[in-house]
């Protein structure tokens, strides 16, 4: 699995932390996403699946 | 109500009146009316205040989808936007335009409600919120838990967070229920508007001369910094003031009376301790009650198909959020309460770049009041009939206006 993220769409919601803590952070100014772990490992795939899915900006994009 | 109108090529429709009402004996179920336009396709067209016709969009797929769509607006302003209420000219923000703009004023106010920080703030909501469950098992009952209860706990929390004085809160408790009274004259909208607007320009005006760590603080350091004029702030401290007391005050209540009704629901919270299992049914809470049911309103900038169907550029449309948390397609069995199921997809806090800023802030208090209150509490009943609740069916936001509850 690899994760991208769009820091400009997103809105700071925080869905994506709340779903994956250990491949997703908000900095510090702002809230806005940060990646730390583009390739997840497969045992996290189920929750990244579910940050994109309740993330209200399309800020996450997957490829499988 | 419903009027007849003309429509080229499919004949005779008939136009619903909304908002809509709910059914007697159904407190907690969206109007029937909404179940079936749902059951009749994602779009359909009602009647507002004003003789206007947007589309009402009924389904949880096509809502999410037109929510997140660069083609349609927030902008009050615009041509063709399903107004609520006349428009006075007052805006409350950032929630009524869209980006570059919105988004320029909604990241100066992102980083307090990010989910770190909220989860900093859990202790002290965990002792305010069993302080006054002290106060409450000190004190005679019944007891109207809106007052005692439901009200202070998000009210003291947004207070601290932003740095306005609680003593204020009868002021501004008052105004802000003026403001999302769905029948109250433009003129008195306006008056308490302007009221909530001026009480925050003041407390900037001692933010900018002594700025404390809180966030109007940080605004008035917008502000020395020429990011951000004085009404941007004023209006940003009034959004974040009401948006932080009552969505949570309601769901405190209106949760808390749903429980009540589903003893074997509430069980779960009294006598599990699993966080899981607690924000799981904070999840379901929100989706089943979904209380901002005025629906979100929008208008499209352009053309935009929807299945068989074109919205026009320049139409206004509603999405009814309430209904969508009821699609049968995304939620099996929509109009049971289930704290077990996994809700977390709903769309109670709205969707796209407009959905709810404080939602880190709301599910963390959430969690902690569904947590705590009926296992502090565990005989907690009604102390009068469902039928004598007042809901408020004519605010924007539902949720009851009082509950008398005892132990």
């Amino acid at each position: 699995m690899k994760v991208t993220i769009d820091q400009d769409k997103c809105v700071a919601s925080g869905q994506c932390v709340v779903a994956a803590a250990d491949v997703f952070d908000q900095r510090d100014e702002d809230g806005i996403v940060v990646l730390l772990n583009a390739a997840p490992p497969a045992e996290l795939a189920e929750d990244v699946r579910h940050a994109a899915a309740v993330c209200p900006a399309l800020a996450i994009e997957i490829e499988e | 109500m419903t009027s007849t109108v003309e429509s080229a090529g499919t004949g005779t429709l008939e136009i619903p009146n909304f908002p809509m009402a709910r059914a007697s004996g159904c407190p907690f179920d969206p109007p029937p009316e909404l179940r079936a336009r749902q059951q009749e396709g994602p779009l359909t067209r009602v009647r507002l205040w004003d003789g206007s016709t947007p589309w009402l969009v009924t389904r949880y797929a096509e809502q999410r989808a037109l929510l997140a769509d660069p083609r349609i607006s927030a902008d009050i302003t615009r041509p063709g936007y399903p107004s609520p209420a006349p428009i006075t000219g007052n805006s409350i923000g950032f929630i009524l335009m869209d980006d570059p703009e919105h988004a320029r004023l909604r990241r100066m106010v992102t980083a307090p409600f990010m989910i770190k920080r909220v989860e900093a703030l859990r202790p002290a909501v965990q002792k305010i919120v069993d302080d006054l469950i002290d106060a409450m098992l000190a004190g005679p009952t019944p007891v109207d838990l809106v007052e005692a209860f439901a009200l202070p706990v998000p009210s003291l929390v947004i207070c601290e967070l932003l740095g306005v004085p609680y003593s204020d809160h009868d002021f501004f408790q008052a105004n802000s229920k003026i403001l999302i009274k769905r029948d109250a004259e433009p003129e008195q909208r306006a008056e308490a508007l302007g009221r909530l607007t001026d009480y925050l320009d003041n407390l900037m005006s001692e933010k900018l001369a002594q700025p404390k760590g809180d966030l109007l603080s940080g605004l008035a350091e917008r502000i020395k910094a020429g990011e951000l004029t004085r009404p941007e702030a004023a209006r940003m401290g009034v959004l974040l003031l009401i948006a932080g007391h009552e969505t949570t005050a309601n769901m405190i209540a209106l949760g808390t009376l749903a429980l009540l009704q589903n003893p074997d629901q509430l069980a779960l919270l009294r006598d599990g301790d699993d966080a899981k299992l607690v924000a799981g049914a904070v999840e379901e809470l929100l989706r089943y009650l979904n209380i901002t049911h005025n629906g979100r309103r929008r208008v499209a900038l352009a053309d935009i198909e929807v299945g068989d169907q074109v919205i026009r550029a320049g139409e206004g449309l509603i999405l009814a959020n309430d209904i969508g948390n009821r699609d049968p397609e995304i939620f099996a069995e929509p109009d049971r309460l289930d704290l077990t199921r996994d809700a977390r997809r709903h769309v109670a806090f709205g969707f796209g770049v407009h959905q709810c800023l404080g939602q880190p802030l709301a599910r963390m208090e959430l969690q902690v009041v569904y947590s705590t209150l009926y296992r502090r509490i565990p005989t907690l009943r009604l102390a009068t009939e469902l039928e004598r609740i007042p809901f408020k069916h004519d605010a924007s936001v539902y949720g009851v206006y009082e509950l008398p509850v005892t132990w």
